[in-house]
């Protein structure tokens, strides 16, 4: 049952592949890498549903014994009052409250419990669909008052967590700029269409993040980009990451939410292994995008997923000692 | 005109497919040329042979692309171009023969009030853009944009219009479209860019009903008057 929570906090999953040709875009969780970790802790499927949050604080009280971990996000998170890490699986009993605060670092919270959300699936996903209104919690936004109900799961565990992908996967543009983002991005389709001058400008700039940002997309504020010339596009497919100039010249990073046809020239694409820190880059925030070949975008996917293996055989590991522990007491009870 | 030809015309003016990649997981197929038919049912024609392919995930046809999604980043993305290259060299065409819908408009009016700037553009009265809009048949030609848009190909190009600089906030579902050469009907209210000449009572999409887009790619829509309010 949900206690608090301000508005656009919503039901999601990995997205809904498969409908772009009818127009449904793939929607799901911003940082697809802080729920796989979730999922991962809990012994969930890879495509259980969570509650993605983006707006604090926020609060719900179990109705039953139920396993959950909070990732995504460093934040305030008490359970009954009582502090608990983030990336750690916990265990909270009937009745008691768990409240996510404002993050004290990035800006989406994933609350993920064992066996998952569990909302019926329209079109293969649990995932909200915002702007066809389908998925999710009958297709909109988390509302005080509203029920949900997880998965079946007879797992009960507590006391281990995950490494923060900040801290296991890094940042190895980080050049001491503390609140910049960086981004390793391909040039796209329409790149040569931007005079030189714009195309050093899109890599030189530390672009903000403006407030017109949010699941469809980041509207960035900088220095404007120039075409050699005026074009009108075709329509054609759009996915996350893609980086759009509209006519007055800033960029928009095309996110989980956005349209799945646009216009717009194309002068860029964030790779697939950094859009995670995208997801957690919060408004105001700058970032600075960094030229990337193919192979380097292929090749910065190997961390992240050596990252989630290592998790994985954590758990198994730390899952089949704990049986061993509580066979164990079993045992000497008998 | 017959694909020899366009090939033919292809050969002799240079116009090759632009071929870009889109990430590390997606490429963008181009056709060189204008928005015709035959150039999108030549791409319908790929999209069909690319579904054999092991390594698709989702194909996303545009208005005269095509988008192919992999299930993993191509090793080799020169290679699936050069397949590409060589399929839009040898397929024919596909003829699809779609279902015909007609649909009544109410032209101007507030839901369609850049009726006078289409006008203004065309430099014809808004009677005559009426006239030249519901004239012809149109094709969808692809579903993209929001659940359930089609792009439709018929526009007759005296009426065709530039995408508006400062877009409809809240453009209700249902508003007949031009946007460029590319003609429509918006299929969920909120912000668009299109130039809005008129409105239809019609459900474009609904997730419980199988399949959820009342367009399939291939369909006609016939567009009559059913109201005009200058």
């Amino acid at each position: 049952m949900i206690l608090e929570t301000p508005p656009l906090n919503t039901v999601q999953d990995l997205g809904r592949p498969g409908y772009r040709n009818l127009g449904v875009g793939s929607s799901g969780v911003m940082d697809p890498l802080a729920l796989e970790v979730g999922n991962i802790l809990l012994g969930n499927a890879r495509g259980d549903a969570c509650i993605e949050l983006q707006t604090y604080p926020f609060s719900i009280r179990f109705d039953a014994t139920t396993s959950f971990a909070i990732t995504g996000i460093d934040a305030e998170i008490t359970l009954d009052g009582m502090k608990i890490l983030p990336w750690s699986v916990e265990t909270a009993g009937a009745g008691q409250v768990l409240r996510v605060g404002p993050p004290t670092w990035g800006a989406r919270g994933y609350v993920c419990v064992a066996g998952g959300i569990d909302v019926p699936g329209v079109l293969g996903s649990r995932s909200t669909q915002l702007r066809g209104a389908f998925g999710g919690l009958d297709g909109r936004p988390l509302e005080a008052g509203d029920t949900l109900a997880t998965g079946a799961s007879t797992r009960h565990l507590s006391g281990y967590g995950a490494l923060p992908p900040t801290v296991a996967v890094g940042d190895e543009y980080d050049e001491g700029e503390p609140r910049t983002v960086n981004l390793r991005a391909i040039p796209a389709t329409d790149y040569a269409l931007f005079t030189p001058d714009s195309q050093q400008r899109f890599w030189h700039t530390p672009w903000r993040i403006t407030p017109q940002s949010n699941r469809v997309g980041y509207r960035l504020a900088g220095e404007s980009l120039r075409l050699h010339h005026a074009v009108e596009l075709r329509s054609y497919g759009i996915v996350p990451g893609i980086v759009q100039v509209p006519p007055a010249g800033e960029p928009i990073v095309q996110l989980a939410d956005a349209n799945t046809a646009g216009g717009y020239p194309r002068i860029a694409t964030v790779i697939e292994a950094d859009l995670w820190r995208l997801a957690q880059a919060r408004i105001g925030t700058r970032i600075r995008f960094h030229e990337c070949t193919h192979q380097q975008g292929v090749a910065a996917m190997q961390p992240v997923a050596a990252y989630l293996d290592d998790l994985r055989m954590m758990v198994a590991h730390y899952q089949k000692s704990a049986r061993c522990r509580s066979g164990a007491k079993a045992g000497e009870k008998a | 005109m017959n694909t020899d030809t366009t090939r033919d015309l292809e050969r002799t003016t240079g116009l090759a497919p632009a071929i870009s990649m889109i990430g590390t997981r997606a490429m963008l197929f181009e056709a060189p040329g204008a928005f015709t038919m035959a150039s999108q049912r030549r791409i319908w024609a790929l999209m069909q042979a690319a579904q054999d392919r092991p390594d698709v995930a989702e194909l996303i046809p545009g208005v005269t692309n095509l988008m192919l999604v992999f299930t993993h980043p191509p090793h080799d993305p020169e290679q699936v171009a050069g397949w590409l290259r060589h399929q839009w060299a040898t397929l024919p065409e596909r003829h699809i023969r779609g279902r015909l819908f007609e649909v009544g408009v109410r032209y101007g009016g507030t839901l369609g009030e850049d009726l006078a700037a289409v006008a203004e553009h065309a430099n014809l009265s808004p009677q005559e853009v009426i006239a030249l809009h519901h004239g012809n048949d149109y094709t969808v030609c692809a579903i993209g944009s929001a659940p359930g848009f089609g792009y439709l190909h018929g526009l007759d190009p005296r009426i065709a219009t530039p995408r508006k600089s400062v877009p409809s906030l809240n453009m209700p579902a249902g508003t007949v479209t031009i946007g460029g050469m590319q003609a429509g009907i918006s299929a969920l209210t909120g912000p668009n860019g299109w130039n809005s000449i008129g409105y239809a009572e019609l459900s474009l999409f609904d997730p419980q009903r199988d399949p959820p887009s009342l367009f399939a790619i291939g369909d006609r829509i016939r567009f009559y008057p059913e109201s005009i309010d200058l």
